[in-house]
């Protein structure tokens, strides 16, 4: 059999603002302004932490990675032997090397991506591979609000071992999100979804999932699925109007939709009626038809509406009804809210007043937890 | 008082064999009994004994069992059970909602030996066991006055089974009354989980509450969860993390005006017997188990019976039979045309309601009170120690004082040094004590542990675990690794986490070992 190979790639400057109070590290004039505040770079201490672990395992596993302080430097200093791609010009290095690096280990088919930085750096993995290879985030970065890093540098390291080491590995889509850095600077929390990684199902080491415990959520999304194509056949004449999400993608697949991960699709008669549609063409497609919404729970902040899904507009909701809309998520989701209430901003007070209470949300085979709606 | 162990860990190493599995250590031929021939009056009478039975039901080849000779046998299972912890052995305050209280060995005797007992047939008629019936008869008045509901039925086989039970008496009772579209059951999230997959196997929706921030379920929610669907609410109290609920007639009341029926989750009962009924709470139904809060052993010690308590109105729906006395003797009835029929074969676990039965006449209603009072009493000891560990905290509800168990979170610890609840459970069994319970799944409380001490083990024990749990905590603040990589001192070093719930690496039966290939991959290593 072929040695397991582990590709590594650092993002050298991320975190870089985090410690002199940037809230991020996007974007060149954010560096400049860190470095300038005397910031130390620390993803490649982060990532040592996390080869600790990988470092005994020796020439059992072969490591690629990128020049430099992408990782080069540091397999160095640890005595790790490498292979190291090519790239990598002169000056600060950027997303773009991120996605090269990340696009060279996906050719090499390496079977685990190791990455360090935060959700920017998750981003533009994503771009770069989305679900082709197995990926995991050491967390190195000032935001993390991805589920795609486990919960230490450490942890990280170990999730790696075992998944090199394993016959049978399990994987699962996780969610890439990140915040709208400068609202965030203006006391805005905005999260968003970017996409989705494949990360390797070890619940009690990685972030999002400190609910985890044993057992996999693999079971949790099933029994969704299945509660939510039984709840659509129950009226085969309606419109779906499936917002954004994995939980709401997995519900596509059981029916055998391509559907988008980031936008509102519209289904219909079981097929899809229109792949990424705006508001206008919703409002066309629940004119006059009935129609009931389908949405999940977007990452740590709990929002229903007004979080990238704004093509859900006042005007669509209304059409629709309060009373067919369904709300899907893993109890794990729900409970990482840590006790606050899902949010509606909608822009329409009014109709954010109709939605606040309490909503039934769908957890798993014919079974809701009851959860506060706040505004 | 026994004299006072300077340190109050103890040097513990357990016994580790690296024994085969009882199948392969089986040899063609080897025999562990003889059986003796029938003799000549058994045949004349009986024939050979197998062409009685029909051929349909005649097994083609003999069963793949094992063959070992008896020393082996012995030895073998010998030395398996010293690679265990048992609530024989060790303190057994880790395994909270399960009541781990000691259980009296005198009851085991008369359970194991008495003839009455181990002697009658399952098809005996009920005038030849009116010991058995008696005792049921009585055991039900005992568990009626406990609880104050009206009726007893001791047929199902654990606590989970008595909420199934439940679910269908509720089902019967709405579909007497042309309200079969009750469809719906509501539960909390800290109650235990039998409550949502008992109902949800029964065919009902299930609707869970989520804590409002004291940690008590949310009223609101319950009031905006009932409908004319609602079938009915099954709860905890206290439930997992220990809290009570002082206003649990308030949800009661709730559920009641919308039509449905209450069933209180008594299991666990060692926080109110004898001070609080759920009959005074309004409860329509409820169940005990009797291996935990009577004593008879819990888990894998032995097997398990949930008395189902239901109010009058309800009687007609319960399982048959039933047990009569008519002043003098006893009899089995089965005549209520509305019960939801038989949920177990028989009468059921009969020796773990005898242990039961015992229990309450060794105790008396004094007795059960302060069994009560010191189990409560023990848990508030623990939990004032274990809160000054480093590394601990206690979510939920500050300042208000937990009953008889407590969900406590390892939350500090893990963000401070790495070390989780998981890494902890593993090094307790390097001091002798069972692996802690952390929480049923998802975890709310992050990162947590419940302990529960029942009224059963000495201040002595008490401190010899909470100098476990801080002597670990130190540890992890010292040296986080040495901590994850425990246990060292237990008969398995290494639980492989990953693979544990991966159904393609499990094998739970020998034939399901076979067939995924394991035993050739040991082989050729
Ligand atoms: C509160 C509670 N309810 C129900 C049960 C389920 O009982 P059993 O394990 O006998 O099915 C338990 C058992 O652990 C429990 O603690």
């Amino acid at each position: 059999m072929d040695r397991p190979k582990l590709g590594l790639v650092i993002n050298p400057i991320a975190g870089i603002g985090g410690r002199v109070g940037l809230k991020g590290s996007d974007g060149p004039e954010i560096l400049r302004l860190a470095m300038v505040r005397g910031a130390a770079p620390q993803a490649a201490a982060r990532a040592a932490e996390a080869l600790r672990a990988i470092v005994p395992l020796g020439d059992r596993i072969e490591v690629l990675t990128w020049p430099g302080p992408m990782g080069a430097d540091l397999c160095r200093q640890l005595g790790m032997a490498c292979r190291v791609g090519r790239g990598l010009g002169q000056g600060p290095t950027s997303g773009a090397d991120t996605e090269a690096a990340a696009r060279w280990i996906r050719d090499e088919a390496a079977d685990l991506l190791l990455f360090a930085g935060g959700d920017g750096t998750a981003r533009n993995v994503c771009a770069a591979v989305g679900e082709q290879i197995a990926v995991l985030g050491v967390p190195a970065g000032v935001k993390i609000h991805s589920a795609v890093f486990a919960v230490t540098p450490a942890s990280a390291g170990i999730v790696a071992r075992r998944f090199l080491e394993q016959t049978s590995r399990r994987c699962r889509p996780a969610e890439v999100m990140d915040i709208d850095e400068d609202a965030f600077r203006q006391g805005r929390v905005c999260a968003r979804l970017f996409g989705s990684l494949c990360v390797p199902e070890d619940p009690s080491r990685l972030q999002g999932a400190k609910v985890g415990g044993g057992g996999g959520t693999g079971q949790g999304i099933e029994g969704i699925v299945a509660t939510i194509v039984e709840q659509m056949q129950a009226d085969p004449d309606g419109v779906y109007l499936i917002g954004p999400g994995t939980t709401t993608r997995a519900v596509k697949e059981r029916l055998g939709i391509e559907g988008t991960l980031l936008g509102v699709d519209v289904v219909y008669g079981g097929r899809m009626a229109a792949k990424d549609a705006d508001e206008r063409t919703l409002l066309e497609w629940v004119a006059d038809r009935r129609a009931y919404i389908i949405i999940t729970i977007i990452g740590g902040q709990g929002h229903l509406f007004g979080r990238g899904n704004q093509q859900i507009s006042p005007a669509v909701l209304r059409r629709v009804g309060t009373a067919h809309i369904l709300v899907a998520a893993t109890t794990e989701k729900l409970i990482g809210l840590g006790g606050r209430p899902l949010w509606v901003d909608t822009g329409d007070a009014e109709l954010d007043r109709q939605l606040e209470g309490h909503i039934r949300v769908v957890t798993g085979y014919r079974s809701y937890t009851l959860c506060r709606v706040g505004r | 008082m026994a004299r006072r162990r300077p340190d109050p860990l103890r040097r513990f190493h357990q016994a580790r064999w690296d024994e085969e599995m009882i199948y392969e250590l089986s040899v063609p031929g080897q025999r562990g009994v003889l059986v003796p021939r029938a003799e000549k009056a058994v045949v004349e009478a009986v024939g050979d004994g197998v062409s009685a039975i029909p051929d349909d039901l005649r097994r083609v080849r003999p069963p793949a069992l094992p063959e070992v000779s008896q020393p082996r046998i012995v030895r073998h299972y010998a030395r398996l059970s010293q690679e265990t912890l048992g609530a024989d052995i060790t303190p057994d305050i880790s395994m909270a909602t399960c009541t781990m209280k000691y259980s009296p060995k005198v009851q085991e005797h008369i359970a194991a030996r008495h003839p009455g007992l181990t002697e009658v047939h399952p098809l005996q008629p009920g005038e030849t066991i009116q010991g058995i019936l008696a005792i049921l008869y009585r055991l039900e008045r005992f568990l009626c006055e406990i609880s104050g509901l009206d009726h007893f039925s001791f047929q199902p086989g654990g606590g989970a089974h008595a909420i199934f039970t439940n679910a269908a008496i509720m089902r019967a009772y709405h579909a007497a009354r042309g309200e079969a579209g009750r469809d719906e059951i509501i539960t909390t999230i800290f109650s235990h989980p039998a409550n949502a997959a008992a109902p949800a196997t029964a065919g009902y929706k299930v609707i869970t509450l989520l804590p409002d921030e004291h940690g008590v379920p949310d009223l609101k929610a319950l009031k905006a969860a009932v409908s004319e669907r609602t079938a009915g609410l099954f709860i905890t109290n206290p439930e997992d993390t220990g809290i009570y609920n002082p206003h649990i007639d308030a949800y009661v009341q709730v559920v009641h005006a919308a039509g449905g029926l209450c069933a209180y989750d008594q299991a666990n009962a060692n926080a109110v017997l004898g001070i609080a009924r759920a009959r005074e709470c309004g409860f329509d139904l409820c169940h005990f188990n009797l291996h935990k809060t009577f004593s008879a052993p819990h888990g894998s010690m032995g097997p398990a019976l949930g008395a189902l308590g239901a109010t009058a109105a309800l009687e007609p729906f319960l399982p048959v039979p039933r047990i009569t006395c008519d002043g003098q003797r006893y009899a089995l009835d089965h005549d209520h045309p509305l019960s939801i029929g038989r949920v177990r074969s028989f009468l059921g676990n009969v020796p773990v309601a005898l242990k039961a039965y015992a229990w309450i006449l060794q105790h008396g209603f004094e007795g059960l009170r302060e069994a009560a009072i010191c189990s409560v009493l023990n848990s508030n000891y623990l939990e004032a120690e274990v809160c000054h560990i480093p590394g601990v905290t206690l979510p939920y509800a500050r300042g208000q004082r937990r009953l008889e168990q407590v969900r406590f979170s390892w939350e500090k610890l893990r963000e401070d040094t790495g070390v989780g609840t998981e890494d902890v459970k593993r090094r307790i069994a390097d001091f002798g004590l069972q692996h802690y319970w952390t929480s049923h799944h998802p975890w709310v409380v992050p990162e947590p542990f419940t302990l529960e001490p029942c009224e059963s083990y000495s201040k002595e024990d008490l401190d010899e675990y909470i100098g476990v749990l801080r002597q670990i905590a130190n540890e992890a603040y010292a040296d986080p690794e040495f901590v994850k990589n425990a246990p060292y001192n237990s008969s398995i070093h290494r639980v492989p986490e990953q693979f544990v719930d991966d159904p393609d690496r499990i094998a739970i039966t020998w034939r399901q070992y076979l067939k995924k290939g394991w035993a050739q991959r040991q082989t050729q290593g």
